[in-house]
């Protein structure tokens, strides 16, 4: 089927399957590869993107149901204020190691920072808890997140 | 000026662009330039004319750092910031970029990056300074020894340039085996803890490049069907199915027949066509086996002679002696299969050039193996292999395969094309959790006794597993007299000073594909060891720390361990919890580093543990980046913890029951609330760092639940009596 995707503020014809997961359009098809598989069953939040302003594991969101919605990727997250906040305490506190579930763990952090501009640490760790980090760097996702928190409000 | 460097294809283009410089040492370990077409080049470090400075770096970078750390090095020597260098990954070549500890083998594992590369970067740093500083010298007509480059600029006697107008002019020169190294009171980026990741801008907006970004031009993806069952063959297949799927190519049994290659226009067509394909499978030589067997086999053979008398104790008299002992502890630990489970699931892609060569394109760990794997594959000379090496999403040891096997895989898929579309291979999840090689499963069954003062009089340490090494190619190097010291590290070469100790191992049937995963023996010898010395400790009322301690004196093996022992005990608060809480601590030495870990808990069994804080304290000698050394330590601990609290992989029938995050759980990040991490000031040499921090993890945990009245000997925790809240 011939789909009209909006992401990143652009409009993008496809053709795809309905039934063909939103991640995989991201990636093969529009070549956006900061957009992570991990396990393919919304269990580790690599694939996280925004539909809608709205963090969404995208290997279980499917193309059919995000025709018109807005799509936000990694890839835009420099442009919005809160996503800017999240990268440069990111940078600050070197959050990364393998680096390959950061950009599910930036996209679910700026869900977070969106719909609560203080949290707490424990807030942090309720939100968080479905994006996995196989390197454990998640001292440092908290901290990073609460570090973002700070740089908004200052 | 133009050089032309033609022994290496990846050099050209560099130095098409005008005067490169580089700086590397030889096969011989002789440090040259490039002076001519004909210089045997080893370069680690480049210069161009405009000043641009690359760090080669022959270690892969899995978030272990060695992108920042060797970058590090060369940058401190030369005299640039960290800003005014880049990285790139060296090319596979295992006659100058090996690991200095592999012999001629090119990889990075047993956290011997920065071990191996620390005086070969610094060296080569090193020259490139001398050289630049004796062509300005001349240029300038002044005393080379009054010069010295800072910030990129060669700056003295009055003059200041940048580094890069004399490159033309230094290539000329011949580098020296012992440059003069910068000392230690001058450094500005080696051990200063402001120094950031190289890597971190790209990690943060998804412009990183890992090997499952590589995408190209009119390339398949393939996935592989595989066994259920270990050892299952290939006897037919039925893709009528596959073929209703949008995107699907084709699918081919393996040569091997251990599986089917489906080849996809996309990873989506190529996941679908693969769940579509109908296989049968021959399991008649299979593995039949269930978890519970290969348990009953280690726990039979520790009841039994050792094989191997790690130690030559006489163990006889080290059993009367315990018999006789006034105190004695005794414990059997089981410890399971386990898979690494790295966040990128394994992948890689390969293409054929114009001319004939293969390249691929991939997350390699050790890019020798399947540099050697494909001459065979292909029937191609070394030199037409070419392997560009990919940020890797993780490890955790699984990458680096003795047999290459999913390099193979994807060699095998492609060589069965016609070789005009690259193929991408692509396992996913599932493919991970089920086919990938584990963490052997591992029983000891420990003896100690003690005499009336409460003093260690004998130790009996019996050790049942299957061997990592045996069978593969680094058995060479790895097993002495039959005994596989990956089994028994952390044992027979323990710092601890223990009397009477009698160290016996056993080699079982081969279960399960086995390998290394992070921290290797010591990931199952350092739980036992520590779980052993609490439980002494307890039965003669001894603090834990202090009772360590008793053992470790005299040597500096002995008294670094010590050291962080006692750090950390004081870091930690050791002893004094906060109201409600207990603590654990453990303290283990591996790949010559030294870690100690307090582990301080709340709750209780019946309503579930939470892990409050961890406090770990490490000596690995000089601290080249200490945030990194931090971050190491802080995924060391949750690597070890995470999987001691739920992990496990188990076998019904030959097949795996796990498949997925799911029912093999990842630390989450509400599992550990802190994380402080303490170094220890040194100037010995650097040792390992990416796999110290967990051996010491998963026993101080479980010391720490010891203080409710519960010993874990059998893992994960999570099935053997603790919950977690």
């Amino acid at each position: 089927m011939a789909i009209s995707l909006k992401l990143n503020g652009k409009t993008h014809q496809v053709e795809a399957e309905p039934g063909t997961p939103l991640l995989w359009v991201i990636r093969d098809e529009l070549k956006l590869t900061g957009t992570k598989f991990g396990c393919g069953v919304a269990s580790c939040g690599a694939c996280t993107v925004h539909l809608d302003g709205e963090p969404v594991r995208s290997c279980q969101t499917f193309i059919e149901d995000v025709e018109g919605s807005e799509i936000t990727t990694i890839e835009k997250m420099e442009d919005d204020t809160i996503g800017a906040a999240v990268q440069q305490a990111w940078l600050e506190l070197d959050v990364v190691q393998c680096g390959y579930c950061q950009s599910g763990q930036i996209m679910n952090a700026v869900g977070l920072l969106r719909e609560n501009a203080k949290p707490t640490a424990d807030e942090v760790d309720d939100y968080m808890h479905g994006n996995a980090c196989r390197c454990a760097t998640y001292q440092r996702i908290r901290a990073g997140v609460l570090r973002a928190s700070e740089i908004l409000e200052a | 000026m133009t050089r032309t460097l033609s022994r290496r294809g990846f050099l050209k283009s560099a130095a098409a662009a005008g005067a490169v410089l580089y700086i590397g040492a030889t096969a011989k370990g002789a440090m040259a330039a490039s002076g001519s077409a004909d210089a045997m080049l080893t370069p680690f470090v480049k210069i161009d004319s405009s000043g641009g400075v690359t760090a080669i770096v022959k270690h892969f970078e899995k978030g272990q750092g060695p992108a920042t750390g060797l970058t590090t090095l060369i940058a401190e020597e030369l005299g640039v910031t960290m800003d005014q260098i880049d990285y790139e990954f060296a090319p596979s070549d295992p006659a100058v970029y090996n690991n200095l500890l592999f012999g001629p083998f090119q990889g990075t594992g047993g956290s011997t990056a920065m071990a191996n590369s620390w005086m070969q970067y610094r060296t080569a740093g090193a020259n490139a300074r001398e050289m630049l500083i004796k062509a300005a010298a001349q240029a300038w007509g002044v005393d080379a020894a009054s010069l010295d480059i800072q910030d990129g600029l060669i700056t003295g006697a009055g003059n200041s340039a940048p580094l890069g107008e004399f490159v033309a002019q230094a290539a000329t020169f011949e580098p020296v085996e012992t440059p003069r190294l910068r000392d230690p009171a001058d450094w500005k980026i080696i051990g200063k803890e402001a120094t950031r990741r190289k890597d971190s801008p790209v990690k943060v907006n998804g412009t990183a490049k890992f090997a499952m970004d590589v995408h190209l031009d009119n390339q398949m993806v393939v996935m592989i069907k595989r066994t259920p069952q270990r050892g299952g063959q290939v006897v037919g297949i039925d893709d009528s199915a596959a073929k209703e799927v949008k995107g699907f190519i084709m699918a081919q049994t393996l040569p091997t027949k251990l599986g089917v290659a489906v080849y996809a226009e996309n990873t989506w067509a190529a996941m679908q066509a693969r769940e579509a394909l109908e296989v049968n499978w021959d399991f008649s030589a299979a593995e039949s086996r269930s978890s519970q067997d290969i348990k009953d086999e280690i726990m039979a053979a520790l009841n039994a002679k050792a094989e191997y008398n790690v130690n030559k104790a006489d163990q006889a008299a080290v059993a009367a002696t315990i018999d006789g002992a006034a105190t004695v502890v005794e414990k059997t630990f089981y410890f399971p299969l386990l898979a690494h489970a790295p966040m990128e699931p394994l992948n890689c892609t390969i293409e054929q050039t114009a001319e004939g060569d293969i390249v691929l394109h991939d997350g390699a760990q050790m890019p020798t193996g399947p540099h050697m794997a494909y001459q065979q594959i292909f029937g191609l000379p070394a030199e037409k292999i070419h392997i560009k090496t990919m940020l890797a999403g993780g490890s955790f040891g699984r990458r680096a395969t003795p047999d290459a096997d999913y390099q193979v895989e994807a060699g095998l898929a492609f060589v069965m094309t016609d070789r005009s579309r690259p193929v991408k291979l692509v396992w996913d999840r599932e493919d991970d959790i089920r086919s990938g090689y584990y963490r052997p499963a591992v029983g000891h069954k420990v003896r100690v006794g003690l005499d009336a003062e409460g003093t260690i009089i004998g130790w009996d340490h019996q050790v049942a597993g299957q061997s990592i090494m045996k069978g593969t190619a680094f058995e060479a190097f790895a097993v002495r007299d039959g005994i596989d010291h990956s089994s028994v590290e952390g044992i027979a070469d323990s710092p601890y000073s223990i009397p009477g100790k009698a160290l016996g191992l056993t080699d079982t049937k081969k279960a399960t594909s086995v390998l290394w995963w992070r921290s290797v023996g010591h990931t199952h010898t350092g739980y036992v060891m520590e779980v052993m010395m609490d439980m002494a400790a307890r039965a003669v009322g001894k603090d834990p720390v202090a009772f360590r301690l008793a053992y470790l004196g005299g040597e500096q093996d002995a008294t670094r361990k010590a050291g962080v022992l006692k750090f950390a005990a004081d870091k930690g608060n050791w002893g004094n919890p906060a109201p409600g809480n207990v603590q654990g601590i453990a303290v283990h030495k591996s790949f010559g580093s030294y870690v100690a870990e307090v582990v301080e808990i709340s709750g209780n069994l019946d309503d579930g543990i939470q892990i409050e804080k961890v406090t770990a304290a490490v000596d690995c000698g000089i601290a080249v980046n200490p945030d990194v050394i931090k971050a190491q330590i802080e995924g060391g601990i949750g690597y070890g913890i995470g999987h001691a609290m739920r992990d496990q992989i188990t076998l019904d029938g030959g097949a795996v029951e796990q498949s997925n995050f799911p029912d093999y759980e990842p630390l989450r990040i509400s599992d550990i609330k802190a994380i402080e991490t303490h170094i220890v000031a040194s100037a010995e040499a650097p040792t390992g760092i990416g796999e110290p921090g967990t051996p010491p993890s998963a026993p101080a945990l479980a010391n720490a639940i010891a203080q409710l009245d519960l010993v874990v000997a059998e893992l994960p925790m999570a099935e053997n009596g603790v919950s977690f809240a």
